[in-house]
């Protein structure tokens, strides 16, 4: 294992890869590198794949088509070599409820195969790590979300695994455990662990190194998030205060030179090709309406625009 | 295979039994409910049965036939009616089972040499209690009848008349013909049956359910160890079961145990393997506890429970039927249990059913570890 880990950069690699449930592509044709120590995010709506293509990654769902090798070793014909090269933890909540946390720790400790005699001390490092040292004799059932999520985590490193995958690790947790298991997932990956992580929270997607956008079963984005920001810059975003939200996104959509229109918050998003010449021509279209314009400016987008922009531009290629 | 991987199984496995109040009662508490129940309830020993007369005969001739009834301990004399209705009404409101009727020409007719009648009224709906008091009133009535018989003969001068053939009863094994005695025995195949494959089917099902599969999945875990160990630790609970029903049958129910007990724990052991593999096989084919639970219930303890003879003689049922007993293998194990218990009889014997219960665990073994693996994969 050592050997073929070592001897490349990557810590996963997927190439073309294709899942077909009947006639439904659920993950379509994929391609994407993952480097050791990275934090990579699979960003994207529910139902986009991101769950389908982890499940592949962990040896848990065989591809149909295509290649990904983790740690080294081909999913598809390796997965026992995959299995003890990562740790997975699932969108469900997937512990033993009925089992004491110091007994689900030791219970995977077990099946992952953890040598006796480092057992105590990796045990010691998951419940410091966790901050579960009060909760150790706790029936696990009996701990909130943000626990829970915790010792999910514990339980996936148990064996040191290079490799994690967390498939959307913080859903239906309160924002300040969010922030706590994301302080965690630093740590993990400045001790070097590459950790793979969905989520369709946007907030999280900029905690990321590197990201990708996946959209019905495609990647239709991938980069830094700073970088796929930038990118949209090509064409900027302005924000629209106005009387009548609605009636001004009406006036505006499919006009020349606007090329999308999101309502955000109170007020609307506007992502125009040139932010000079449009400006005049959105004042000039809400005045003949009667709307009254509050504000109007120039914003730097925000993860959420990036991804409504590029699934709106996907949305028009198909159309 | 990986002893680390099994024994962290088998222990996690453990725990779940021993926190869930609910599977800890079946395991526990449904052999011992079931062994008493079984035990008490159901007898299927006839005797006593409530019987009423109707004597329009009134002589001492027709008395002296309700004394013999009265005499036997098959039946009771609940009391005598002097209208044919009333045993009616009796009968239909199950206050007796058996009515006796005795016409006003019995004793005349007896007395002249002539065939004299009487009626006997049975409740059939009830088919095998009445079936049973029949023999009996009638094995009775016949031997009374002998007896005139020769009386009459001696009195005529005919010398001592002798019946042809007097049979000597002797009932081997059960001589007491009780019924608690096979009852109890082939109970614990039931139980075991039940065990083995209902609670092994409801585990694997319960990962699937709680979604703690798709974690077990992601590990190094292989499926034979899961399988492995799972099967311990519910192995561990048959094999208390299995004790516990042989010590309630030997010192509460007083059933004989009267061949080899090592011989009868490890043809248990075999039994309680092949249950194990087979709850296995179920859960590999069933996702929810729901559909596991019913192919459990419909596959494990309805055969053993109806087909196995534990209760119902096999060579009574139709032919279709009798074929398939012979893939059950609570049918073998009953067999083993009525011999090493009542018969005292061991593997010189039971070779057979051994080496069917033996064949029966090893290909559901490789059926199910072969399912599950195409399942998990």
């Amino acid at each position: 294992m050592a050997a073929s880990h070592e001897a490349n950069q990557w810590a996963v690699e997927i190439e073309d890869l294709v899942k077909r449930f009947g006639d439904f592509v659920a993950v379509d044709h994929v391609s994407l590198k993952v480097r050791r120590g990275e934090i990579f995010g699979f960003l994207g709506p529910n139902g986009a794949g991101k769950s389908t293509a982890i499940r592949i990654l962990c040896g848990l769902l065989a591809p149909s088509g295509g290649r990904a090798i983790v740690g080294g070793f081909n999913v598809a014909t390796e997965p026992e070599a995959v299995k003890k090269n990562i740790g997975y933890m699932s969108q469900k909540f997937s512990l033993y409820d009925d089992l004491k946390v110091e007994e689900n720790i030791d219970f995977f400790s077990g099946v992952y195969g953890v040598p006796p005699e480092q057992r105590a001390k990796r045990k010691e490092f998951v419940l410091d790590m966790a901050d579960l040292q009060e909760r150790r004799d706790s029936m696990t059932r009996l701990l909130a979300g943000g626990w829970k999520q915790r010792l999910a985590l514990g339980c996936a490193i148990l064996h040191e695994p290079p490799i994690l995958f967390l498939d959307e690790p913080t859903s239906g947790v309160d924002p300040i455990a969010r922030r706590g298991f994301w302080d965690l997932i630093y740590q993990l990956s400045e001790s070097g662990h590459t950790v793979f992580v969905s989520t369709h929270y946007m907030d999280e997607a900029e905690y990321c190194h590197r990201l990708a956008l996946m959209y019905r079963g495609r990647i239709i984005a991938l980069g830094e998030p700073s970088t796929l920001k930038k990118n949209l810059r090509s064409h900027s975003l302005m924000y629209l205060d106005s009387s009548d939200p609605l009636e001004s996104m009406k006036a505006l959509e499919g006009k020349k030179g606007i090329l999308g229109v999101a309502v955000f918050g109170a007020g609307l998003h506007v992502s125009v090709q040139d932010p000079a010449s449009t400006r005049r021509q959105i004042q000039d279209l809400l005045g003949q309406r009667g709307i009254h314009i509050r504000r109007l400016e120039m914003i730097s987008p925000s993860m959420e625009d990036v991804f409504v922009a590029m699934i709106e531009e996907e949305e028009r290629k198909a159309s | 295979m990986n002893t680390r991987r099994t024994r962290a199984v088998a222990r996690k496995e453990f725990l779940h039994i021993v926190r869930d109040p609910r599977s800890l009662a079946m395991a526990l508490g449904m052999p011992l409910m079931m062994l008493f129940l079984f035990g008490y309830a159901l007898t299927l020993d006839v005797d006593r049965i409530p019987t009423v007369v109707y004597d329009s005969d009134y002589t001492p001739e027709s008395r002296e036939l309700i004394q013999r009834f009265q005499g036997s301990r098959y039946f009771q004399i609940l009391g005598s009616v002097d209208q044919y209705e009333t045993i009616e009404r009796k009968i239909d409101r199950d206050q007796c089972l058996l009515g006796v009727v005795i016409p006003q020409d019995y004793s005349r007719k007896l007395l002249s040499g002539d065939e004299a009648e009487i009626q006997i009224l049975l409740d059939g709906s009830d088919s095998n209690t009445a079936s049973i008091a029949l023999g009996y009133a009638e094995s009775m009535l016949q031997r009374y009848g002998l007896e005139l018989r020769a009386v009459a003969f001696n009195r005529k001068g005919g010398g001592h008349l002798v019946p042809p053939i007097e049979p000597r009863l002797r009932v081997w094994y059960n001589s007491e013909l009780k019924s608690k005695n096979y009852i109890v025995p082939g109970l614990i195949a039931v139980i075991l049956m039940i065990i083995a494959a209902l609670l092994t089917s409801l585990t694997i099902a319960r990962e699937w359910e709680m979604g703690t599969m798709e974690q077990l999945l992601s590990t190094p875990l292989r499926p034979a160890e899961m399988v492995l160990g799972k099967m311990v630790a519910f192995f561990g609970v048959g094999l208390v079961d299995m004790v516990l029903a042989i010590a309630v049958g030997v010192l509460i129910f007083q059933v004989p145990l009267r061949g080899n007990p090592l011989f009868l724990f490890f043809t248990g052991c075999v039994f309680l393997f092949g249950g194990l593999c087979w709850g296995i096989l179920i859960s590999a084919v069933a996702r929810s506890q729901l559909l596991a639970y019913q192919m459990g219930m419909l596959s494990s303890f309805l055969p053993a429970f109806v087909l196995s003879g534990f209760i119902y003689s096999i060579e009574n049922m139709p032919v279709v039927i009798r074929v398939i007993t012979h893939v059950v293998p609570a049918r073998y194990f009953v067999t083993i249990l009525k011999g090493v218990f009542l018969k005292g009889i061991g593997f010189e014997v039971l070779w057979a059913e051994v080496v069917f219960l033996l064949t029966f665990a090893g290909i559901v073994f490789l059926l199910a570890t072969r399912k599950l693996k195409q399942k998990l994969a």
